[in-house]
């Protein structure tokens, strides 16, 4: 644990916390996308190379501009009004309160952490890639099937219905 | 404090925040991004008990390929949700989407 980790995981936090406070959607999805900078930050400096590259493309590049869409089209781009959080704020803060607690009570407890081993780099993308194709071929193919049922799930979801109030008006014909 | 649970301790943190998030926001859209939090907390509990030994040379990787991918495709789904959601009841507040309510 260096001093750049201890930054990155401050602005990990940061972004978070952000992220779930703040009023307007919008900054509310810049604080996620810098959190996930942050969680990019720390695979790289885990020695995480692939896995860092990927958490950049893949949910700074994707999920979160899936993220600002869905954000504009609710119309969500202003801010909120009214009250922010939900009438059952209290017993939410409570419950997730008391979690985090049992967790960080736990594992600051746990004697099994003193792991003296660290390794020394993580496996190239050629070796990633080998892995793969050899060992994990069958996930992988089960991913992509997951991946092309979530994709046509969500158009045939997001379609506007037939005679939907909501629905953008038709061009007229001709 | 030594490096794993200096880990352990932000991803639990990271964990806590997601929650807290899920529980106590309004705006459908805010729910999801929260429950990305909490992925992404687990993610980081993978690589660094990857980093420190546990698995085989490249398991804890592919968890978090993997868990990436179910997040990607979760998000899209979710968001499609809450987009038919917000054509249906023209809010995406979940005060308000409350039609089965009892």
């Amino acid at each position: 644990m260096n001093g750049i980790t201890l930054i990155l995981g401050l602005v990990t936090l940061a972004g978070a916390l952000a992220s779930v406070a703040l009023r307007n959607l919008v900054h509310c999805a810049l604080g996620l996308m810098v959190a996930f900078a942050g969680l990019a930050g720390l695979y790289l400096s885990l020695g995480a190379q692939f896995v860092g590259l990927v958490q950049v493309l893949v949910y700074i590049g994707a999920v979160g501009i899936v993220f600002i869409f869905a954000i504009l089209l609710t119309r969500g781009g202003g801010s909120e009004s009214g009250s922010l959080f939900s009438t059952s704020w209290a017993v939410g803060g409570g419950i997730a309160l008391a979690v985090t607690g049992v967790m960080a009570a736990a594992l600051l407890q746990s004697p099994s952490l003193d792991r003296g081993s660290v390794r020394a780099a993580g496996p190239t993308v050629r070796q990633v890639g080998e892995s793969l194709m050899a060992d994990y071929v069958i996930p992988l193919e089960v991913m992509a099937l997951l991946l092309t049922a979530a994709a046509i799930g969500a158009i045939i979801v997001a379609m506007p219905e037939k005679g939907d109030p909501g629905a953008p008006p038709q061009p007229p014909p001709g | 404090m030594n490096e794993l649970s200096f880990f352990l301790l932000l991803s639990t943190l990271l964990f806590g925040i997601g929650l807290a998030g899920v529980l106590v926001r309004r705006n459908a859209i805010l729910v999801l991004v929260s429950v990305e939090l909490m992925l992404n907390a687990a993610n980081l509990n993978f690589i660094a008990f990857w980093r420190h030994g546990a698995g085989g040379e490249s398991a804890g990787l592919m968890f978090v390929l993997f868990s990436i991918a179910v997040a990607a495709a979760e998000a899209a789904v979710g968001l499609a949700l809450v987009i038919a959601v917000y054509r249906r009841f023209r809010t995406a507040h979940l005060d308000r989407v409350d039609t089965l309510k009892g």
